[in-house]
């Protein structure tokens, strides 16, 4: 690490403090000789994926110059992807953003200037009045109402690639400072209909197991995941035990044919949707040769039925939503096993091999194997299940299968939601970034909840609003629509994900009315939309902690300096809420509950509130007595994070629901990550299963204790069709997803040479007889289009990926060929996030 | 970019065939021909000629240098050998790690080819043969190590045929797989694409023109396992029905697995309890 003046002042302060003091701090002065010729190494999460890699990070002269995996990491055990291989270079691409940029025309703030570099202070007062005049605004709309029904105009798109710290800032700048709910983080996108389907059915979020399961089952079958390179090292676990296990099995589900199914034992491709079908013949499988466990059902399930119907998360004015018989309803009610028995029986193998267009044999393999009850199972699955109209009901579904045999909560026997972001469970979910969560699984409308972060954060009563805010595609027709106004995106790339671009995304950043606000380490699609650009700390520039897929936390220090004037996100949060008195975001009657707080900015309460501040400056080091730069504990004085941190867990001890302890601030700095519940410093590995989580109590066996007798909920729910279907003019499917080699819609992959010459360009995996009939031939140029937008691409008949007929993939992660411009901004109803697998196009040459 | 092709390939052509020919010049005035001569026979291990190129003697003595292929070359692939090249002077070849070739269907280059210096009968690119991929830096290759790289195996244009990944136990880290891409020489046509994406500062895996990448087995020994398949059955008359001594409980199985003690066979215990709890504990099996 390059020391600055001023880190070389301090450890030499604390060296002399240290000598006068007559003890020895470990390697002060090593850390000094270190610095010129020595590559400092220490660990840190890989930046990519929800697998949760470990590497050591080097360090030489204030640059990271080196990485290796992890030999002691528990998930990688020093191995890494392609991704992983170039984790140094992700932070010195040639176009980082160094200084804040504001759209200006003759010195002053146009929106539809030229981006021009201004100072901080500049760009924070242009800010903060746009946010003002919003907040103004609601204000007065908010006069005299109730905190359930207070809105806001004001609103932030946030991410599963923040930090906990940053997450957890974030919610509470909005959610308490700004009185707003309208945060939501691309986890939306990628990870809510997971969410949904654990919280009705366990009343809990995230999984039960963990890799472990990865070594234990029997079998693995995975549903819509391409796991051989999404999560390429999970995948060489999965490998390994296939290879090294006698008899062990892979069943692989998709709409076409990937790289999973070179190891597949029973390689399935069904039509688009009707994996809900098939879902539901394996429940009548088991029923019909009356293969489920009896007394696991008795003792831990309850039989519920959804509402059916409900549309496709589009505007209401939309024919299919004013179609739908019950838009958007989710209610459960209850019913008998008999009644369930009976819903799933019209899914006979006949149906449902002619409906999915699997053969018969491959689907009754599939059945068997799941109602074998000694044969343990773990199950998979990540975008194809999550991006769907139906993902709640699809993660359901899975659910309802295992929940029949009693094959959960023990190793091997799992379904298993695997993530795409590297804190999407840490930050989004725990953290609860999302527009209707608060920490923990608590959640805003629920008055009680409110209360409990109310008094953790020594805010009066009713300050939390507690109407659900707008959800991540909300906010899109929101901005199109006026109704949201001062809007800021931070550590994602919305433009070049959202569905619909060109008629729901940007409409509204362009729109007069708003302020868009993008902060980012390069410029992005997103960046380009923006009013305002503020330039951001990333990776291991900032002391970060991640959670990975299957609970486990990780922890890193700050590595390096950020270039130019590049601040983490946490730093610009927290310096942003300086700008706002109080009496600017809160009405007259909140502050009379709290005169103390008069005249105080948010930063006083929300920040240097006696609890998140209460962590002095101190020194950043390791055992080997290096020490570490921190730059917003430089800035703002105290130990940001760990206040942070340690106020958040407040939330897993305090209140009623519990399950979610994390460990302390210090522990994860000293460990390789742990997985929670951390219950007196034990990790939990299986939850909800005796002698496995401290919670479930002798002679219980098995207890979903988020649920409140302690019952999981089996949910019955139908095959609906897609929202739109190829028909004779727009004729394929059409299915977006990912490539081994790019990850976060390619900013930072794409910007690292070797993996961007390894795929340069999103290309159109087709059916070499789907391009014969258009006369398309391999590598020539081909234009997709659909009823929103079209796109151009080469047309790829060999390689990777093996469409059947009639549908074509695309991989997302090419900002320079924009797929969402043609996607369909249908959603789960439910979950709200959005299809990314099933929408209508042509393809013709160009 | 394509669109924009011939108008573009066309001056293309023309400044290459014109610096070939002032270099040519310039050679043989400056006494070169000797250089020349050294430069028509040897092929340097990193040149790569164009599809349908016959063997290198050949290629020489029927190549116009005329430069069609390269002018008729979609990607810009081919180039013509200057003097500074060690490619015989004026012959097309292109070098994988810069411009690998893209494989088109109708074989452009073929088809422009005026004397079958490229020979015209291959129609099908998949037959192609100009080089072969040689994974040559094992302990370099980030898939030998455990890592998940096989960029190689993902750009491969005959991806699971020409290159394919065999799985094996990874000893080092005990619970992951290692993916070993492996090259198959009846598929891979040499196009270069896996040299072209290898990420490492220099490729692990590199193409060879066929002389310098493919040894030769003895003519005295032939496979016999895919002489057998060739032939559909044995060579000889098949093996008889072995039989076997062998203690109740055993049997074995001569053409799979060996010696297989049957369900409920040997254990360390004989079946009269009495027998075991009896005997001294220092006799227990």
């Amino acid at each position: 690490m390059k020391l600055t003046r001023r880190d070389f002042i301090k450890s030499n302060a604390i060296a002399a403090t240290a000598t006068a003091a007559g003890i020895t701090i470990p390697g002060v002065g090593g850390a000094l000789a270190a610095s010129k010729d020595v590559i400092r190494w220490d660990k840190a999460p890989c930046r990519f994926c929800g697998t949760g890699c470990s590497v050591l990070v080097g360090t030489k002269e204030g640059r990271v110059v080196a990485t290796q995996g992890d030999p002691d990491a528990p998930v990688n055990r020093g191995l890494n992807c392609i991704k992983g291989y170039f984790l140094s270079k992700i932070m010195y691409g040639k176009d980082r953003l160094t200084q804040p940029l504001l759209r200006k025309t003759n010195g002053k703030y146009d929106k539809n200037g030229e981006f021009t570099p201004v100072s901080w202070d500049e760009a924070f007062d242009v800010m903060a009045e746009k946010f003002k005049a919003a907040l103004k605004n609601d204000m007065e709309a908010n006069r005299g109402k109730p905190a359930d029904e207070v809105v806001s105009t004001v609103g932030m798109f946030g991410s599963g690639q923040w930090t906990v710290f940053e997450g957890y800032a974030a919610l509470k700048l909005y959610k308490a400072g700004f009185r707003s709910n309208h945060i939501d983080p691309n986890a939306r996108h990628c990870m809510a209909s997971a969410v949904g389907g654990f919280m009705r059915a366990f009343g809990a979020d995230e999984p039960m197991g963990c890799y472990d399961d990865l070594e234990h089952a029997d079998a693995f079958v995975l549903w819509g995941s391409n796991m051989s390179e999404m999560h390429p090292i999970l995948w060489s676990r999965l490998t390994d035990t296939r290879l090294t296990k006698p008899g062990c099995e892979v069943h692989v589900l998709s709409t076409f044919e990937h790289r999973c199914f070179d190891l597949g034992d029973n390689n399935m491709v069904f039509v688009p949707q009707t994996d809900l079908a098939i879902l539901n013949y394996i429940a009548n499988y088991i029923i019909q040769k009356k293969a489920y466990n009896q007394a696991f059902i008795d003792k831990h399930v309850n039989f519920t039925a959804t509402p059916t119907d409900i549309g496709y998360g589009l505007r209401p004015e939309h024919p299919l939503e004013q179609k739908a018989a019950n838009a958007g309803g989710g209610k459960l009610s209850a019913i008998s096993f008999e009644e369930y028995a009976k819903s799933v029986e019209p899914y006979t193998l006949e149906y449902t091999s002619k409906l999915s267009g699997v053969p018969e044999a491959n689907l009754e393999r599939l059945a068997k194997l799941y109602a074998d009850p000694a044969r343990k199972v773990t199950s998979f699955w990540t975008m194809g299940f999550n991006q769907h109209t139906r993902g709640v009901w699809a993660n359901g579904l899975v659910y309802n299968i295992h929940l029949l045999m009693g094959k959960i909560s023990e190793p091997g026997n799992s379904p298993f939601s695997l993530t795409g972001q590297p804190s999407a469970c840490g930050t989004a979910r725990e953290v609860g970034t999302f527009s209707h969560r608060l920490p923990a699984d608590y959640v805003v409308n629920k008055k009680p909840h409110r209360d409990l972060a109310e008094k953790i954060w020594k805010l009066p009563e009713g300050t939390v609003p507690g109407k659900v805010g707008y959800h991540a595609v909300l906010q899109n027709r929101m901005l199109k629509d006026g109704k949201l106004n001062a809007y800021w995106v931070m550590c994602n790339n919305n433009m070049q994900a959202a569905a619909n671009m060109n008629e729901e995304t940007y409409p509204g950043y362009r729109n007069p009315a708003n302020f868009i606000v993008v902060s980012d380490p390069y410029p992005t699609v997103t960046a380009m939309a923006a009013d305002l650009i503020l330039p951001t700390a990333m990776w291991t520039e900032k002391e970060g902690a991640y959670g990975n897929a299957e609970r486990r936390t990780q922890f890193w220090r700050q590595q390096v300096k950020a270039p130019g004037e590049s601040r983490s996100d946490l730093w610009q949060l927290v310096e942003f809420s300086k700008r706002f008195k109080v009496e600017e975001v809160w009405p007259e009657d909140l502050l009379a509950k709290q005169p103390e707080s008069r005249g105080k900015t948010l930063y006083d309460v929300l920040f240097a509130n006696g609890q998140v501040d209460k962590f002095k400056m101190q020194l950043v080091t390791d055992d080997e007595g290096n020490i570490y730069g921190n730059q917003e504990m430089d800035d703002f004085g105290f130990y940001v994070q760990k206040g942070l941190f340690e106020e958040y867990r407040r939330f897993q001890l305090e209140g009623p629901k519990v399950g979610h302890e994390l460990a302390t601030f210090d522990t994860y700095h000293k460990v390789r990550g742990l997985r929670w519940p951390v219950i007196d410093g034990k990790e939990t590995l299986w939850r909800y299963r005796e002698g496995y989580d401290p919670y479930v109590k002798k002679g219980q066996e098995v207890a979903f204790y988020g649920n409140e007798d302690g019952r999981a909920n089996v949910i019955t729910a139908p095959y609906e069709p897609a929202a739109e279907s190829p028909d004779e003019e727009f004729d394929l499917w059409l299915s977006t997803g990912r490539v081994l080699e790019h990850w976060h819609s390619g900013s930072m992959t794409r910007r690292v040479p070797e993996l961007y010459r390894a795929f340069p360009d999103a290309v159109i995996f087709m059916h070499p007889d789907d391009a014969k009939e258009r006369g398309l031939r391999r590598g020539v140029p081909a234009r997709i289009v659909s009823r929103r937008g079209e796109m151009i691409a080469r047309v790829e008949t060999r390689g990777r990926n093996r469409p059947p007929r009639g549908l074509i993939f695309v991989p997302w992660f090419d900002a320079s060929r924009l797929i969402n411009k043609v996607t369909l901004d249908a959603t789960d109803p439910l979950s709200k996030e959005t299809d990314y697998k099933k929408c209508a196009v042509k393809v013709a040459k160009v | 970019m394509m669109g924009s092709k011939p108008q573009i390939s066309a001056a293309r052509r023309r400044f290459l065939v014109d610096m070939a020919r002032t270099a040519g010049g310039v050679a043989l005035f400056a006494g070169g021909l000797g250089l020349y001569a050294r430069q028509a026979h040897s092929l340097p291990s990193l040149a790569i000629r164009p599809p349908g190129a016959r063997d290198e003697e050949q290629f020489l003595g029927s190549c116009i240098r005329c430069g069609l292929c390269v002018r008729d070359c979609p990607f810009d692939t081919l180039s013509l050998a200057t003097l500074d090249d060690a490619v015989a002077l004026g012959t097309p070849y292109f070098t994988a790690r810069s411009i690998p070739c893209e494989m088109c269907d109708d074989i452009p280059c073929v088809k422009a080819c005026p004397t079958g210096a490229l020979n015209p009968e291959l129609t099908d690119i998949d037959a192609a043969r100009m080089g072969l991929a040689v994974l040559i830096d094992q302990e370099n290759c980030l898939n030998f190590q455990g890592l998940r790289c096989e960029v190689c195996y993902s750009v491969c244009p005959s991806i699971d045929k020409a290159i394919t990944l065999e799985r094996h136990h990874n000893p080092r880290s005990d619970k992951h797989a290692v993916f070993i891409p492996v090259v198959h020489s009846d598929h891979c046509t040499g196009c270069g694409k896996c040299e072209k994406a290898c990420v490492l500062e220099k490729a692990a895996i590199k193409i060879l023109p066929m002389y310098l990448a493919r040894g030769e087995l003895g003519q005295h020994y032939r496979w016999g396992w895919e002489e057998k398949q060739k032939a559909g059955r044995s060579l000889v008359t098949p093996d008889q029905q072995h039989q076997y001594n062998l203690p109740e409980g055993q049997r074995y199985d001569y053409a799979g697995e060996g010696l297989i003690y049957e369900q409920g066979g040997e254990l360390p215990f004989d079946a009269d309890p009495l027998e075991t709890l009896n005997r001294g504990l220092e006799q227990q099996r």
